[in-house]
This record gives C-alpha cells, structure tokens and sequence, in this order.
C-alpha cells in the first residue's frame, strides 16, 4: 500500500526523529524507552483492583519486540495498551509485559480508500487528531478515546454504533502478528480466517500485534445530530430503541440503576447520526471536521473508598433523569460529548477510592427480555449503586472466536467493590446470564469463574485449538489468562 | 488468582490440620478457592479434613510435611508452586508445649521454639521466594497474642510466637513492591484441638471467627489482624503497662 501515498497525507504522520547517537527518539511520554532489563512494575486494570508485579518492558520497534518475546521466561509475556480493560488481562504477575504505547506512529493512510496503517499503540484519540480534518473518524469507538488500536482488536471493543456497524475488529483489514516462535504473519479475515479471528477478540494471548490496517469511516462533520428523550421505565427504553435504532447509527440507554416499582428502568435514550455539513449552523461551516477535545481536568488520588455510594449515586442518578428531556430532542454534540463524556476526567477511575471498582457488562439474546429485568429489578431492589448504567441493542456476532457481542441487550454496570452483597450479587447475576444463553465481557470481566466462561462461550475450544498451534508452550499469558484457564 | 472482589483460587496450608487452617481451608473452599494442597504430617485428622474440602468442590491433595524437619522444606514445597500459582499460602503450624514440663525439659523447650520459630522461618522463606517469582499472592501467618508480652505461664510459646511475629512483619516490609502480601494474624485464646482442656480467657474466639478474620484481612490485604478484633485495642493498653501491674492483671485473669 506504501506506494499509494501521497505527499499530503505522509506529512500529517508524526516521524521518529533521529538524534546524533542513532537511537529514534520520539516525542511522547517521558520516560525513557528501553527493552532490558525491564522494571518490576505494579499493574492493575483500570478498575485498580488485583494487583501484581511484572517486568514492564517499552519496546518502540518491531525487532525490540521481538527480542523481548524471545527473551520472556517461563512466565511469559503479554501486551498492554493504555491499561484500559478493567481487570486483570493486560497483566501478568512474574512474567514480562509489554508497554506498547511507545509503539504509536501512524504508518501510512490512504485518503482515497479510507484506510490507516498503524502501530498498536496508537491511540483511537491520536486516530481521531490524525484522520479527521480529512474526514474520517474511527470505524468503532467505545466510550473513551483513550484505548489503542492493539487493545480495541484484542478487545474486540463495541460501542454505540454497534447494531450497525458492529465490532471494531470487523474494520481490520489486515494486522501483522509476532507469533511466539519469532515469526511474523500478516492476517487477513480472507487469508487466514483462524488466526485472524482467534487475534480478534483474543485478548492478546495469540502473539502482539506490531501493525493493523484499518478501514475508516468517511465522515462530513465532527458533529453527530442526537436526539435524547426520557423514558419513564425498562419497557419504554427498550421500545424506543428496538424502534428506533435503524434509523441510528449510534445508539444508547442511560438507567437509573437504583430506581424500583413502576420507575424501574428509567432514564434516557440517546441516538444519534453523525451530522451532514447541511445540518451545522453556518459559523461551524467553515471549519466542520473540527476537533479539539477540552484539556483535560486531573484527578488527585485522594478520594476515599465509598464516596460513591447508595446515596450519592441516587442523588445523581436524579438529577441525570431530570436533565433529560422529555420529549425527543434533537441537538448538536461533539465526539467528546457524545462518545466519550468521561474522557474529560483524567484518572476518574480514581473517584472510587483505593478499593477500586468493578465493570459487569453482559449481553442475553434479544427472547431473553425477562431476564434483563429479572437482573435489573434485583440489582435495584438491593440498592448496588452503579455509577454508569447502561443499555444497548447488539447487532450480529463478528466471527472471533471469543468476541463478545452478540445479537441481543447489553447491560453494563460499574459497582463499587466495597458494596455489601455484591459478590453474591454478580454470582446469581451470572447463572441468570448462563440460563438466558448469555455472556460476559472479558475486556470488563475481573471475576468470573473458569467454568462459567467454559459455558459462556461455546467456541473456547476452537480458540484453544488454534492458540496451541502457533503458540504450543504458552509464551503469552495473563493474570486473566491464568484466573480463566484460558 | 485472586479476582477484584478478593476471592482467591487456590490454597497452600502448612500446617493442614489445625483447627483454624481447617476452618480457614473451608471458608475459602466455600468461596471460590478450588485448589488446596494441605502440608502436615500424615494423620486422620488430616485426612478427614481432605474429605471435608473436597465435599465443597475443592480439588485437594495433601502433602507429607514436617515443620522440624528443616533440610526438606525447599523440596517439598517449592515444587508445588511449580504445578500453578498458589494465591494464598496459609501457615499454620505451631505448637503450645507445656510449660511446666518444658521449663524442666529444655530440650523439650527447644522443640516448641524450633516449630514455632525456626520451622516457621525456613517455610516462609522458601514460600515467599516463590510467591516472589508469581509476582503476586499472600503470606498468612499465624501469630498469637501471647506473642505481644511474655508471662509465666506461656513464655516459651509466647516468645516462639514473638519471634515470628517479629520475623513475619520485616518479611512483609521486605516483599513491599514484589506483590506478595504478608498478614499476620494474632488472635486471642482460641478453643481447639491444641489448647483443649486448658481454663478458657477472656476475650477468647473459635476457630470459625479466626477464619473469618484470615479471609476478611485477605479481601482488604490487610498486615495485620486481630482477633476478636478488640484486642487490638486491649493490647494498645496493656502493651504499656508497667511489668508489675501487667503480673497483676495476669493473676487476675487465672
């Protein structure tokens, strides 16, 4: 593809500068790049829980890789982004990870065709920067920018979009995949449907990515055009956007997790399409691919655990629902608004104190209604607060064998760790999601018990299969790896 | 591993039949620990405690273990971390001697220290080095009050039990950045096997509510617990007082 480019789009790339000693020196992050001898590190997800101590090696180049692969030791080694999942799959106590952040170049883009060539490390938020003024925005987003490409195909991550454009890796047109023998393979879904979709979803366990071909998406404006309207209860969500959602491209159900009796379910539906240049008012004509996402408010480690609680999540939780208005409402958003509203708190993860929290996000076929309510109505009647709480309809499967959505409702809950009764919550909330033909996401999942993801996930095996083909004496490992059996 | 609400998978006792290993094995058992290898030496009691844990889903095995036995401790324990990553290794051996006849006996005298103590130290170091190279996992080590001011009628266990106190807190100030996590556990007079027949204290606990104690401290990775949890309050008092009003109390208790 390298051919294709043109001047325009090569000097939109950030270049490695080359200082006199030789080394590439990038400009970035601060601290120093280096492969060997790695610091022992304390990592937990972004839910701050289960921690353990790793050698954390900054690769910045394909052979750096490589090299750190070849010398990781018995306990393996494993990739990590920007520490985004919430438990443990980007850790790997005793072992090696790998920091691939330092890995962030934009390679290559083809404006005509809509793809970008990038290392791993890139972040969707650098894609954003890079490919919007020339129209493009990110094939999938979640609900922060701040994930890389690498974590978003082992992810394979979902967002808003997903009934209708589904999963991020369904956009890869091809990635570059450092086996555990040293080897390196360029997959496609078409050439090597296993590998890729075993890669895809896999959660880093097939070998590191050092490079993914994307397909972008062509849009006109920065803007999407959303209509919020608040619904009374669970029935009136889902009704709107099982009605509503083909007429969306992106689309989503914010609860009021604690509200019970004839409330229960209430809050407000957000749909949303990205905005034709005809729908800006004329003073953001001029510039309509604009973006430029507000500086970012820091958050100190100081909050104590149990500030977010039954109390004030209710309080919030209120004044959210009250917000919303009423009738549909159509009005202009930016990406940050609309996709990513967290991405405006640096480290709010660290709000919930130093006990951390816990993401549980499941999804059950659309036949199994009774049991998101069944789920819904139980978590509110035991009063766990649940900071974000939020609903979706899944589109169709991608094919990766431990991909997780899934045609059917995704609910998401985030829950303080410290909450009362919450381990035997999530337990029951597990079986019913086993019983409704469910499952869990592993890019959330901190807890799950090995055989419920046996049954969760009827393709494991194949996974399994082509995992010990090109990776027969388990080089890559995680801390989820080794809790899941995986 | 251990997951995000602090449950943990799998289990290392030494020390696999006492009551309050036993205790602590089942409560975990009963929670998500599925692996549990008990280290004692060979016993019925032992036995029947394996039955016991594999009745809640447990898959256990048990393990030949002698805590006098000193030279054998990196061989026999070592290799079980070798079979996967043991998240907990709770240590619990000890004994109680009698400390009449050990005052008369030194050589007796010196086979309580040498459990207590020494034993104690060699297992732990063997075991915190492999939870070392895990990168995570806790250290639970059984501790007493007796360890926190030495009196007549238990000083040779007591101070047994002080010394790995002592050795147990540097241990866990060692491991700090390393992942592994040291608790202690001090409880108070605890009615079992070891101390049957002898006049109940006050403040006493059973073995059910010292293993409640293990399994809460471990979900928070707390360094040291108490238990009954007041007596951490009561020994902050009577920590100072004065030698012969510490006698007095002492008396008063009997």
């Amino acid at each position: 593809m390298g051919t294709e480019m043109t001047d325009v789009e090569v000097t939109t790339v950030p270049q490695p500068r080359r200082e006199e000693s030789g080394r590439e020196q990038l400009t970035g992050p601060e601290e120093p790049w280096r492969t060997s001898p790695g610091d022992r590190e304390r990592l937990t997800g972004w839910g701050r829980t289960s921690p353990t101590v790793a050698e954390v090696l900054r690769p910045r180049t394909r052979d750096e890789v490589a090299e750190a692969v070849a010398g990781a030791g018995p306990r393996g080694i494993v990739a990590r982004g920007l520490g985004r999942s919430y438990g443990d799959p980007a850790q790997n106590g005793g072992g090696r990870v790998l920091d691939l952040t330092g890995m962030d170049r934009i390679l290559d883009v083809d404006l005509e065709r809509g793809l970008a060539v990038v290392e791993p490390g890139v972040s969707l938020q650098q894609l954003m920067q890079a490919m919007l003024p020339f129209g493009y925005f990110v094939p999938v987003t979640p609900g922060t920018r701040y994930v890389t490409v690498g974590g978003a195909i082992a992810c394979d991550i979902h967002g808003k979009s997903h009934h209708a454009d589904g999963s991020f890796a369904q956009h890869v047109v091809s990635l570059d995949l450092l086996l555990a023998d040293g080897s390196v393979r360029t997959l496609t879904p078409e050439s090597d449907p296993e590998l890729f979709w075993a890669t895809a979803g896999g959660m880093g366990l097939t070998g590191v990515m050092l490079q993914a071909t994307l397909r972008m998406l062509p849009v006109e404006t920065s803007r999407i055009l959303v209509e919020t309207k608040r619904v009374a209860d669970l029935d009136e969500a889902m009704e709107r956007m099982t009605e509503t959602d083909a007429d969306y491209r992106f689309s989503v159900a914010s609860l009021d997790n604690l509200a019970t009796g004839p409330s229960l379910g209430r809050g407000w539906v957000e749909s949303g399409n990205f905005a034709t240049r005809d729908q800006l008012p004329a003073k953001l004509r001029g510039n309509p691919l604009g973006f430029s996402p507000k500086p970012l408010a820091k958050v100190p480690d100081v909050f104590p655990s149990g500030l977010l609680n039954r109390r004030t999540i209710r309080l919030m939780n209120e004044a959210n629902f009250r917000r919303a208005p009423k009738a549909a409402h159509p009005h202009l958003a930016t990406i940050g608004a609309f996709f990513h509203p967290l991405d405006a708190i640096h480290d709010w993860n660290r709000v919930y104190g130093g006990a951390g929290f816990l993401q549980y996000q499941f999804v059950v076929p659309f036949e199994a209604a009774a049991t998101l309510r069944r789920i819904v109505e139980r978590v509110a009647v035991q009063g766990a607060p649940s900071f974000v709480t939020v609903l979706k309809r899944f589109g169709p499967a991608s094919p990766g064998y431990l991909s997780f959505p899934t045609d059917g409702w995704t609910l998401t809950y985030d829950f303080p760790t410290g909450t009362p009764g919450l381990s035997g919550l999530l337990r029951w909330m597990d079986n019913q999601v086993l019983e409704a033909g469910g499952r869990l996401y592993l890019a959330k999942d901190s807890r799950m018990s090995p055989a419920d993801l046996e049954a969760m996930y009827p393709r494991l095996e194949d996974f399994r299969k082509v995992r010990a083909e090109v990776d027969p004496h388990g080089v890559f490992v995680s801390d989820q790896s080794r809790r899941l059996s995986l | 591993m251990k997951d995000s609400l602090g449950s943990v998978q799998s289990l290392l006792v030494l020390g696999g039949s006492s009551d309050i290993a036993l205790a602590t094995a089942r409560k975990l058992a009963q929670d998500k620990t599925k692996r549990i290898i008990l280290a004692a030496r060979p016993s019925e009691r032992l036995d029947a405690g394996a039955e016991l844990l594999r009745g809640h889903g447990a898959d256990v095995r048990t393990v030949d273990f002698d805590a006098l036995d000193f030279a054998s401790h990196e061989k026999v324990l070592a290799p079980l971390f070798e079979e996967g990553d043991i998240d907990v290794v709770l240590l619990a051996f000890g004994v109680l001697g009698d400390q009449a006849t050990d005052e008369r006996d030194p050589l007796a005298a010196a086979k309580v220290v040498q459990t207590n103590y020494t034993g104690a130290v060699t297992a732990s170091l063997v075991c915190a080095e492999a939870l070392k190279h895990q990168g995570h996992g806790s250290l639970v080590v059984l501790s007493s009050v007796a360890a926190e001011r030495g009196r007549k009628d238990n000083f040779i266990y007591g101070s047994s039990k002080a010394g790995l106190d002592t050795f147990a807190q540097g241990l866990g100030d060692a491991l700090q950045g390393t992942g592994v996590h040291v608790m202690v556990v001090r409880p108070g007079f605890v009615e079992s096997k070891m101390t049957a027949g002898r006049p109940k204290a006050p403040m006493s606990a059973t073995p059910e509510a010292v293993a409640e104690g293990i399994v809460e401290g471990l979900r928070k990775d707390a360094e040291l617990i108490w238990v009954p949890a007041q007596l951490r309050y009561v020994f902050s008092g009577l920590r100072h007082l004065p030698r012969p009003a510490f006698r007095k109390v002492v008396e008063k208790q009997r």
